[in-house]
């Protein structure tokens, strides 16, 4: 029904014309290959988000979309809150503020291969990961609040960080208009002692090494040589973010229906910006943006220590810290005309351009580091954002491979021993908590980052950077 | 009619539960251990505590998704996972007790945490034996 109505306009660039409720068209940034391999699943659930209230421009989809729920992930979408736009709970996903950040280390890769091992198992000792693990600090009501209403600042105040991190993380480390208030008691419980947590699944922290570099020029700024040695860290906002989402679904379904809001799927679940609920969500949600930042600050602060005890020469920078499952007001340019946006990123990296006043002074030539992800077994990419892709996708691109199988379908498959094993022969060390979790992340399980990447690139969404390649993997 | 049961089905990103049941508890009840054994597998799990879990809600759907929400928050808060349900029906929702204890990562050797239920494939049905089937995918 969606597939065959796909239109190509360049090698990586579709759209499907808006029909029946759309009210906008569905734009995919993927080339031939990607297509092919991508589920009608992922058209369905990118027009059912063009027929949502005051959706401006287009339903994107970037290259490493798959099946989500409500939204595709790797679904972008802005909405006109002046024209009835809609906030959607299912749009920002479960996972608030899942995210990516990179520390440089001023290391080399003979420095760490050194003492690999060591650095692991020191590693895995130090990050509390996987199912039941808890955080050193256990957050009094107040403190909570602080958190949530300061994000990472809150972190660098109590000795996580520097000041110097502020400028690296998006909105500065702190998200404008968190409401604690809104946040339940519930969401706070979950999260009073999961602080600096790295949690599961595939969520992980790897150290890399820099095996390509595309963009001599912007490597440097961003301080990226060949073979030196990059940390990265994927995590979100833990049990507080996935409480936030269970809160609002209900009330969002509930108050679509009296909006009269058709949802093909539940968990398109939304309300009106300008309405209580979707202020309320607004405040809530941007809250577990500032727990989710104020998190991977504080796991940092722990990576800093290992590399101090270690690897005491290491200098340890972060680069920048990303967050995909977000929505967050914007200034975008629609048809010449700037407006005011409430663009939601499931699955989607923000990917702002050179001279973007949200960068740094340091950064506007270069335009905003993006920080992709890949399996523990292949590489993981740093692009940097274009104006051309502020132009195509509200400035946003890809977030990571994506699944090419379930789960269980890993597991039936792959054993976690031989996957350790298999890896270590490339001379990658795993530390994970269980071998089925293993198993599950296993990097056949997942899609060919870069191919994903490339077609990022030749689409104009992002520029590469540099590929980086793991030396360990921690996973929760 | 067959005795009660679970089971797992694919997602392309996450997991499938499924629980079945000659009620609609016992499916709820099944569909719990399902989720459960996401975790890890449910023998390993001894019944030292106990947890009551009540849920409000008229329609069965939600009412399901309630029920694994509220489950998922004990275990989260409690550390706990638990290897045994017992859900009654009551007028307007459900009263359940659930049986487990604390995580102990070297012997339930936890896979993966289940972030959340989600309302994806959510059904509550009976099939054309009389069987209860309870359902939804769980975000991991």
């Amino acid at each position: 029904m969606y597939a065959e109505r796909l239109k190509r306009h360049s090698d990586c660039a579709w759209s499907i014309e808006a029909f029946g409720p759309m009210q906008v068209p569905v734009v995919v940034f993927a080339d031939k290959p990607l297509i092919d391999a991508m589920d009608e699943q992922v058209y369905a659930q990118a027009a059912h988000v063009a027929a949502l209230p005051g959706v401006v421009h287009a339903s994107y989809a970037m290259p490493d979309a798959h099946w989500g729920y409500g939204f595709p992930i790797g679904g972008v979408a802005g909405f006109d809150a002046e024209q009835g736009g809609v906030i959607s709970a299912g749009g920002v996903g479960f996972d608030i503020a899942c995210g990516v950040r990179a520390l440089t280390t001023s290391l080399t890769y003979d420095d760490v291969e050194r003492c690999k091992d060591q650095l692991a198992t020191m590693l895995a000792h130090r990050i509390p990961a996987g199912v039941g693990s808890r955080g050193k600090l256990e957050l009094s009501p107040d403190e909570m609040d602080d958190m949530l209403r300061s994000g990472a600042h809150w972190a660098v105040s109590r000795g996580y960080g520097t000041e110097e991190d502020l400028a690296r993380i998006e909105e500065n480390g702190r998200m404008a208009g968190a409401e604690p208030r809104f946040v339940s008691d519930h969401a706070k419980q979950r999260q009073k002692d999961q602080v600096g947590t790295l949690g599961s699944g595939n969520h992980y922290l790897e150290v890399q090494r820099i095996s390509a570099i595309y963009d001599g020029a912007i490597a440097e700024a961003f301080g990226l040589r060949l073979n030196d040695v990059v940390v990265m860290i994927h995590c979100g906002s833990r049990g507080l973010g996935h409480q936030v989402a269970t809160d609002f679904l209900p009330r969002m379904v509930k108050a679509a229906k009296s909006e009269g809001i058709e949802l093909p799927e539940k968990e398109l679940a939304c309300a009106p910006i300008k309405s209580d609920l979707g202020r309320q969500y607004f405040g809530a949600m941007n809250a577990g943006i500032n727990c989710a930042v104020a998190n991977r600050q504080v796991l940092t602060h722990l990576v800093r220590q290992v590399f101090c005890d270690i690897l005491p020469s290491a200098e340890v920078k972060l680069l920048y810290d990303v967050s995909h499952n977000t929505c967050k007001v914007e200034e975008h340019l629609v048809d010449g005309k700037p407006r005011k946006l409430y663009i939601h990123r499931k699955g989607a990296t923000r990917a702002f351009g050179p001279g973007h006043p949200a960068l740094p002074a340091d950064l506007q030539q270069t335009g905003q580091p993006v920080l992709i992800g890949g399996t523990m077994g292949t590489s993981s990419y740093i692009l940097a954002g274009t104006r051309t892709g502020m132009e195509l996708s509200f400035g946003s691109c890809c977030h990571g491979a994506g699944r090419a199988m379930s789960r269980k379908q890993a597991t039936q498959r792959w054993h976690g021993k031989d996957v350790v094993m298999h890896l270590a022969q490339k001379g990658i060390v795993i530390k994970g908590a269980s071998l089925r979790g293993v198993a599950e992340e296993a990097p056949g399980a997942y899609k060919d980052v870069t191919a994903v990447v490339d077609a990022t690139e030749k689409a104009g969404l992002a520029r590469k950077v540099a590929r980086l390649e793991p030396l360990i993997c921690v996973k929760g | 009619m067959g005795q009660p049961h679970w089971e797992h089905y694919s997602h392309p990103a996450d997991m499938g539960i499924r629980g079945f049941g000659q009620t609609r508890e016992e499916a709820f009840a099944q569909a719990a251990l399902a989720m459960t054994a996401i975790v890890t597998h449910p023998a390993k799990i001894e019944s030292r505590k106990s947890v009551a879990i009540v849920c409000e809600e008229d329609d069965d759907e939600m009412l399901f998704w309630y029920w694994l929400s509220a489950v998922l928050y004990e275990m989260d808060t409690r550390r706990m996972l638990f290897g045994r349900f017992d859900v009654r029906g009551v007028e307007g929702g459900l009263q359940a007790t659930a049986w487990g204890e604390e995580v102990d990562a070297a012997r339930h050797q936890p896979a993966v945490e289940v972030k959340a239920a989600t309302y994806a494939d959510l059904k509550v049905e009976r099939d054309s034996k009389g069987m209860w089937i309870a359902q939804c995918i769980v975000d991991v």
